[in-house]
């Protein structure tokens, strides 16, 4: 150990600039841009105390944004964590084991390739006439059921959030085969004797042993599910009518379209205030799980 | 359902299999066996199945994705992943290079300097410092956006790659130091010792002894940096209006505009966008997995 004092700091010093001029301040400066209204090109600026956070609480799109946001969530929770467990303990299993590989790289694929990508195939899939989707159910008798998938309000959502699932499950099987694989062979040999069915031991040992990875995926998956943005943006841009809005998009509509960034920064607030109860959330359940 | 009963019969498992008698033969068993396979195959299925469409569909003219959108292409036309490059493609695949090495070196020279400081000396506040550069985590560019888009038109880096390589840096450091740092701890003192008693500098330490001791963490640093930068698009799409600077990401949504109608071309484009990530990660899967679980578990 040196006991120099400049030299340890001039180690550090490039990450803390970093960090402080592109993290911090921007983040600091939006907490304060919250109570302000600016024109943006003219930069009249005036305070209007918390009269951005009274209108957006008023505006009933931010409800649609909650509850979009919360759809994402509850569905990517029980696809990618719930589900995606499920496919993990399967392909672990010793009937699917020599599968595995194989079915998980095919499942992890789409999480290699850029929303944009992802966007911009599926929004060929939805198109109403030509589109893969509606072909199919035509193809299998169900025509009825063909639909302007992106261009209804009604549906729009869901069909964005099908997007994200249909990339992302694939990310949480691989993380919890991963997980599966750690978990002590002596447990479901024990188990095996003892005579528990797949179901029992699934519950009673693969649940419990991968506890830590599923909590790790759980808070990951809402916290990306508040933060989504570019699946949103490339498949709808949050129409028809805001009704697939979700916070990241309407923060991006306000700030840089309808150029309303004083309103905009009370969004971003609000989103700062969301991740951070989960971050909390997530530092207390972990320090009492080590206990 | 044949590799399943071949299983059963299967020496090793003989053993477990007399005990489980009646589980092993209830009448239910071999079809939920079947019935999974076919859901795995089934999902299998869903995600390959979009993916081979647009490969195919990238050798197509535009009449035939509408008439035979199913069918294989009539005539290949290779020539669409030649136009797609000329087209604006080649520009958005080099910008995009650019923008990931970029922020891959200074994002690991700076996370590794970073963590070389943090457990190497003894410093007032190293605490508080360490808080300072791991609570990055919590924060999402998100709530930034705004203030971030002013600050780079006053440092005069809007529609550079810097707006980007500088952005995506800050926000890779946290992670980057974290992963570093617990490697850095597990090096013992006693190598760090004889050199200095030898009259090494603490920058030799840094770059002949650290360095180079951990280069399969520096290594994941990059892979889950290049990921990350590869994919972003939140910034790309802001920060940066101009079309000749403009990465993958955000380029592909202009190219999509520009081409309007002719879809076999902009297949071409998705598919060349698509590939460098996937025949990485063929390459060297194993670190590939691995750095995702670590940076997983760090976040």
């Amino acid at each position: 150990m040196r006991r120099t004092r400049i030299i340890p700091l001039l180690y550090i010093a490039p990450a803390l600039l970093m960090l402080s001029l592109f993290v911090y301040y921007p983040l600091v400066r939006n907490l304060v841009n919250g109570f302000y209204e600016w024109n943006p090109f003219t930069l009249d600026r005036s305070f209007v105390s918390i009269e951005n956070y009274t209108r957006l609480f008023k505006d009933p799109v931010f409800y649609t944004v909650l509850k979009n946001n919360l759809f994402y969530a509850v569905i990517s929770v029980v696809l990618q964590v719930g589900l995606g467990l499920v496919i993990a303990a399967i392909l672990e299993d010793k009937l699917f084991r020599r599968f595995s590989t194989f079915f998980r790289t095919s499942f992890f694929i789409p999480v290699l390739i850029s929303m944009t990508v992802i966007g911009i195939l599926f929004s060929f899939i939805y198109n109403p006439e030509v589109g893969l989707l509606n072909s199919f159910l035509r193809a299998i008798g169900l025509g009825e059921w063909a639909e302007g998938w992106l261009g209804n309000p009604k549906t729009a959502i869901f069909a964005v959030i099908f997007v994200s699932q249909w990339q992302s499950i694939g990310y949480a099987v691989m993380l919890f085969v991963l997980a599966v694989q750690k978990v002590p062979g002596e447990l479901y040999e024990a188990a095996t004797i003892d005579g528990a069915g797949k179901l029992r031991t699934f519950f009673s040992i693969t649940v419990p042993q991968v506890k830590e990875m599923t909590f790790v995926l759980l808070i990951y998956t809402v916290t990306g599910s508040f933060l989504v943005f570019s699946e949103v943006y490339v498949l709808t841009s949050g129409g028809p009518a805001n009704s697939s809005q979700v916070f990241s998009t309407y923060l991006y509509q306000k700030a840089f379209i309808d150029s309303e960034p004083g309103f905009a920064s009370s969004i971003a607030n609000v989103i700062l205030g969301i991740t951070l109860i989960f971050y909390f959330v997530q530092n207390k359940v972990l320090k009492t799980g080590e206990e | 359902m044949k590799p399943v009963e071949s299983e059963v019969e299967s020496p090793e498992v003989k053993l477990t299999q007399i005990r489980l008698k009646s589980k092993l033969r209830r009448p239910g068993t071999p079809v939920v066996v079947g019935l999974i396979f076919v859901f795995l195959l089934l999902y299998f299925i869903a995600i390959a199945y979009p993916l081979f469409w647009m490969v195919i569909n990238s050798f197509k003219n535009t009449a035939d994705i509408f008439n035979d959108s199913w069918g294989l292409p009539k005539e290949w036309l290779f020539s669409n992943y030649a136009t797609a490059w000329q087209q604006g493609v080649s520009s958005y695949f080099i910008n995009s290079v650019i923008i990931t090495v970029g922020t891959c070196l200074l994002t690991v020279l700076i996370s590794a300097l970073c963590a070389f400081g943090l457990t190497r000396f003894q410093i007032k506040g190293g605490k508080f410092l360490l808080l300072f550069v791991s609570a990055g985590l919590m924060f999402s560019p998100q709530s930034s956006l705004i203030p971030l888009y002013e600050l780079i038109q006053q440092m005069g880096i809007f529609d550079t790659h810097w707006a980007l390589i500088l952005t995506f840096t800050a926000y890779r450091i946290p992670l980057t130091v974290l992963l570093i740092r617990s490697f850095f701890l597990s090096i013992p003192k006693e190598l760090e010792e004889s050199a200095y008693l030898d009259g090494a500098t603490t920058l030799d330490v840094f770059g002949r002894i650290f360095l180079p001791m951990s280069k399969p963490i520096l290594f994941t640093g990059v892979i889950l940096t290049a990921y990350y930068a590869w994919n972003e698009f939140l910034f790309s799409l802001i920060f940066i209006q101009t079309e000749a600077v403009k990465p993958i990401t955000s380029g592909l949504l202009v190219f999509k505009d520009a081409l309007n109608t002719n879809w076999g071309v902009l297949m071409a484009g998705l598919v060349i966008s698509a590939l460098p990530l996937i025949v990485v990660f063929m390459l060297m899967q194993k670190y590939f997995v691995r750095g995702l679980a670590d940076g997983s578990v760090k976040g």
